[in-house]
């Protein structure tokens, strides 16, 4: 036999990115040791659990030997190899899945502390970080999945936000923030997160020239503020500056006793935005005056394959913009409602439908295939719907594309639609968690699916999406429809349930959702189905959901139908939400995943370290 | 030491499966395929399937002999152990290889079991039966028959624990209980005071056990030092433990022994359990 067939398989792929490096191989030895000098009282809590945050590692509901480790992925921009990588570490020393988080982070639950280390040491490998995920720092810098290919950007915000993410990771000046920090970037005013970020940008070209809109001091919360715009235009040669100069503002001035009430947003409000706005201004003066050429060396934009972008095969598909129902070809109804066509001729983004953001490692070593096998530019994104896209796949790839996935449970339809539910980890992780959003989420999605409502294309601008408890990690408050998860008594009985909110919206329009009622955790479902009724009977021509729910909150409703605010939704609803005795049916008082009396249970949240 | 005694003159190659181990008894728990292929060719080894008949009829390693881990278990009195080496031309001194098809736990479990009727010339396979044969490997279909061997019976007390001693070991300084389980079933209850090593760490993708460097790693991450006295068990005959076993070994640990009637026992035996039912971990799982 000859020698070569014993040569393991080459991994290595050759993918068009380069490795970013954004690890270190000698953090992941510090933190092992501080594990065991932490275990051996030689560290004190406080100091270690700041340190931990620091380095992307939160503790575990009720649990603190274990973690959720966060790994970052800047832009969201992620290889096979990556994938892979994740894959076998979350096999080994987590769950046997990963989750994909609503700010392009990927999550490993329940990593035993002591293991923690040797995740990082996996990541390093393959150029990934956990390092300033958690904690009083810069998290990960998030860039819309659309950017490089959206029909309406001006161009391609990704090569920024990672020089924006490399420029301040490890950077002295936000090691110790007064709160976490968070940089957005949109490709358009449409697809993004910029109202909700402490720095949320746009690109947009003036006379030529590359620069963004920047808003800043959003930020969703149990208080959530949508951002200001700080000026009409700022060039490209501006940007570190700008950037810089919030962040050394709010280092100064950012409250520092207040846990509860420190992120840049309450600066921001508490100043006044004319004032703020003022100081950035004249902050950036000075910045700009004294930034050293090793800041500048620091600050690098890379040009990103400008070949790929270029590229066009010409071929349309028709298929997507034709009309499904439940009863179409499971194929025509994926691709209605988890394919896009990019800006490139002929080159397609295909969303991959992940229940509120999980996938096991067998999952993940398939995407990693397809990534190879069928994406251009040999990367995919992580949505914050908690889906993958991957981009630059071509017309003819399509079915094949969609035969692999289905394979291994990937191909599921309604990534682009309200099926698509967030749910953030809830109880299934969270300290802070009242309620299990995460399966509620998962609920919701499989019984949109099975009813078809994938396919209602009045259905699909909205979207849902839920926090286990007031803090918005789910992003519930720019949902069309959003819940937060609480507990009441209901006849004597305490019950987990939901706020349910209106209206809310991401994009450059971004507003928050406004409360409507509360809601059974039990009767979720119902309700989301009782309002879709009552919408389609009550609808002017036309009129998606999402507009009706617009102006059902402004009470401008003026169709046929009875229900034109949203006191009227409210006592529509009251029969829906109302639930039995609890002698009757013990299990609608109770939280989904259990099947003992419900109990909210809390612990420290380490939301700020 | 018990392990695998032979002499191969060892080629210098970079292939991974000949590895370089740097602690000195992990060529007595894992044979590599190059040796392995040696060794048959030379007719110096017993190779033991341990996978269903059917699988084994249907293709096995070149000269392996058939002992599902299910007739193992279905008695596994000494003296019947005893039975199926000799049966199997086992003799005392005979070097015995051991594979599956999973990642190593029903090879293990079978090893384990030889070694504690006093076979301690036994070794697991650093591949699966799958693995092997990708590489292009020897295998056949021929079933093989050895005439009879004779084998004493020395039982190796020091490497199985019963139920009291698994209590026990709860107030003993130094003993520390292994559970290699998945995580979320550890999460989900254990025995109270056990440690969570996950079968899941120990292999990779190409081996069915890591280098023991990283295995040692691993354990000084959790204070597990090599004179500790370790005791691992699992959910249900020792199979995923019989893995955590060899795995500790190859990391170092002098004394440890295998609950081989694990979780399963202890269960029925009422015995005390932690719990813990305040996290709805299970739903994180995209299964
Ligand atoms: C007061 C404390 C907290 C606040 C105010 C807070 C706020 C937020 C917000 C607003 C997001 C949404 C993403 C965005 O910023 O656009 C987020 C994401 C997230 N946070 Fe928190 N957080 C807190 C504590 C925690 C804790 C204790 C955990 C659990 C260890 C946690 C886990 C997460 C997760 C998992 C996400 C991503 C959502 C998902 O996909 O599951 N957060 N956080
Ligand atoms: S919203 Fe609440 S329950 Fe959900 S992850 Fe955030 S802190 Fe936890």
């Amino acid at each position: 036999m000859k020698r070569e067939v014993l040569n393991y398989p080459d991994k290595k792929h050759l993918s068009p990115k380069s490795n970013p490096r954004w690890g270190k191989e000698e953090e992941t030895e510090i933190f092992g040791q501080n594990v065991k000098l932490f275990r051996k009282g030689k560290i004190s809590e406080d100091d270690f659990r700041r340190f931990r945050l620091q380095h992307g590692a939160y503790g575990s509901r009720l649990q603190q030997n274990y973690s959720m480790v966060r790994i970052k992925i800047p832009s969201g921009e992620i290889t096979p190899e990556q994938l892979e990588k994740i894959a076998a570490l979350s096999e080994a020393f987590s769950i046997g899945s990963a989750h994909v988080s609503t700010r392009q982070n990927i999550q490993l639950h329940w990593v035993q502390l002591e293991d923690v280390s040797e995740v990082m040491r996996g990541l390093v490998d393959v150029g990934l970080t956990t390092r300033e995920a958690c904690g009083n720092t810069i998290r990960n810098v998030m860039c819309s999945h659309f950017a490089g290919v959206c029909p309406d950007e001006q161009f391609d915000s990704t090569p920024y936000a990672k020089a924006i993410a490399r420029f301040f990771l490890r950077n002295p000046v936000c090691q110790n923030l007064p709160r976490k920090f968070k940089i957005n970037f949109n490709c358009c005013a449409q697809h993004g997160l910029v109202r909700i970020a402490d720095i949320g940008l746009i690109p947009v070209k003036k006379d030529g020239i590359n620069g963004f809109k920047i808003y800043l001091g959003g930020g969703l919360g149990a208080a959530s503020f949508i951002g200001h715009q700080l000026e009409e235009f700022t060039s490209e040669d501006r940007l570190v500056s700008t950037c810089m100069a919030v962040v050394r503002l709010f280092d100064r001035l950012g409250n520092r006793e207040n846990m509860a009430r420190n992120r840049m947003r309450y600066l921001v409000n508490e100043m006044g935005w004319e004032k703020f706005q003022r100081m950035v201004f004249k902050e950036r003066s000075s910045v700009e005056m004294t930034i050293s050429l090793d800041t500048l060396i620091r600050y690098k934009v890379d040009s990103e394959n400008p070949s790929i972008r270029q590229l066009s095969n010409g071929k349309k598909l028709p298929l997507i913009n034709e009309k499904v129902d439940i009863n179409s070809d499971p194929y025509k109804r994926w691709l209605h409602s988890n394919v896009v066509s990019q800006k490139q001729n002929g080159y397609f983004v295909v969303f991959i439908t992940l229940g509120a953001g999980d996938i096991t490692s067998n999952q993940l070593r398939s995407l990693a295939k397809t990534i190879r096998d069928y994406s251009g530019e040999g990367c995919a994104r992580n949505t914050p719907n908690q889906n993958f896209a991957v981009r630059f796949v071509k017309s003819n790839d399509l079915p094949e594309f969609y035969n692999g996935l289905a394979k291994v449970g990937l191909a599921n339809p309604g990534a682009l639609t309200m099926t698509s539910t967030v749910g953030c980890s809830g109880t299934t992780s969270c300290n802070l968690a009242i309620t299990n959003s995460h399966r509620l989420a998962k609920e919701i999605q499989s019984k949109f699916i099975e009813l078809g409502l994938d396919t209602e294309d009045d259905l699909r601008d909205s979207s849902i999406k839920i926090s286990g408890c007031p803090n918005s990690c789910g992003q519930h408050e720019i949902a069309t429809i959003g819940f937060y998860g609480g507990a009441s008594r209901i006849d004597g009985t305490m019950t987990p349930t939901y706020t349910m909110l209106f209206g809310g919206r991401d994009g450059e329009e971004g507003m928050l959702g406004r409360s409507v009622m509360r809601v059974p955790a039990k009767r979720v479902i119902a309700t989301l189905i009782k309002i879709i009724e009552i919408y389609k009977q009550e609808r002017s021509s036309n009129e998606s959901l999402a507009m009706w729910i617009g102006k059902l909150i402004n009470g401008v409703v003026n169709g046929k139908g009875q229900i034109k605010n949203l006191d009227d939704i409210k006592t529509a609803l009251v029969q829906t939400i109302s639930l039995p005795s609890p002698n009757d049916d013990p299990e609608s008082y109770m939280d989904y995943g259990n099947d003992i009396k419900f109990s909210a249970k809390t612990a420290r949240g380490e939301c700020a370290a | 030491m018990c392990g695998l005694k032979y002499t191969v003159k060892e080629k210098k190659t970079k292939n991974i499966l000949s590895r370089n181990h740097t602690l000195s008894n992990s060529q007595d728990i894992i044979t590599s395929a190059d040796i392995l292929r040696t060794l048959i060719r030379r007719n110096s080894v017993r190779v033991v399937d341990v996978r269903k008949e059917d699988e084994y009829k249907k293709e096995h390693i070149k000269t392996a002999v058939s002992i599902p881990l299910a007739t193992v278990l279905e008695n596994d009195s000494s003296e019947r152990i005893v039975q199926l080496l000799e049966q199997s031309g086992i003799s005392d001194k005979t070097p015995v290889v051991v594979y599956d098809d999973t990642f190593g736990a029903l090879a293990a479990r079978v090893a384990w079991t030889f070694q504690y009727v006093g076979h301690s010339n036994t070794s697991l396979l650093e591949l699966t039966f799958a693995k092997w044969k990708s590489y292009g490997f020897e295998t056949e279909k021929k079933i093989n028959v050895f005439p009879p061997a004779k084998h004493s019976l020395k039982e190796n007390k020091e490497i199985y624990a019963t139920y009291d001693e698994v209590e026990r070991a709860k107030s003993e300084q130094n003993k520390i209980l292994v559970d290699s389980r998945e995580r979320l079933n550890f999460l989900s209850e254990h025995i109270p005071g056990a440690t969570n090593l996950p079968y899941t760490m120990l292999g990779t993708a190409d081996s069915i056990l890591r280098e023991p460097q990283e295995i040692k790693r691993f354990m000084e991450n959790r204070g597990i030092s090599i004179d500790d006295e370790v005791i691992t068990y699992c959910g249900s005959v020792g199979t995923l433990s019989g893995l955590a076993y060899y795995a500790l070994r190859m990391g170092g640990v002098k004394k440890i022994r295998l609950y081989s009637k694990s979780f399963k026992e202890w269960k029925k035996l009422g015995k005390p359990i932690e719990e813990f039912k305040d996290a709805n971990f299970w739903d994180l799982s995209a299964e």
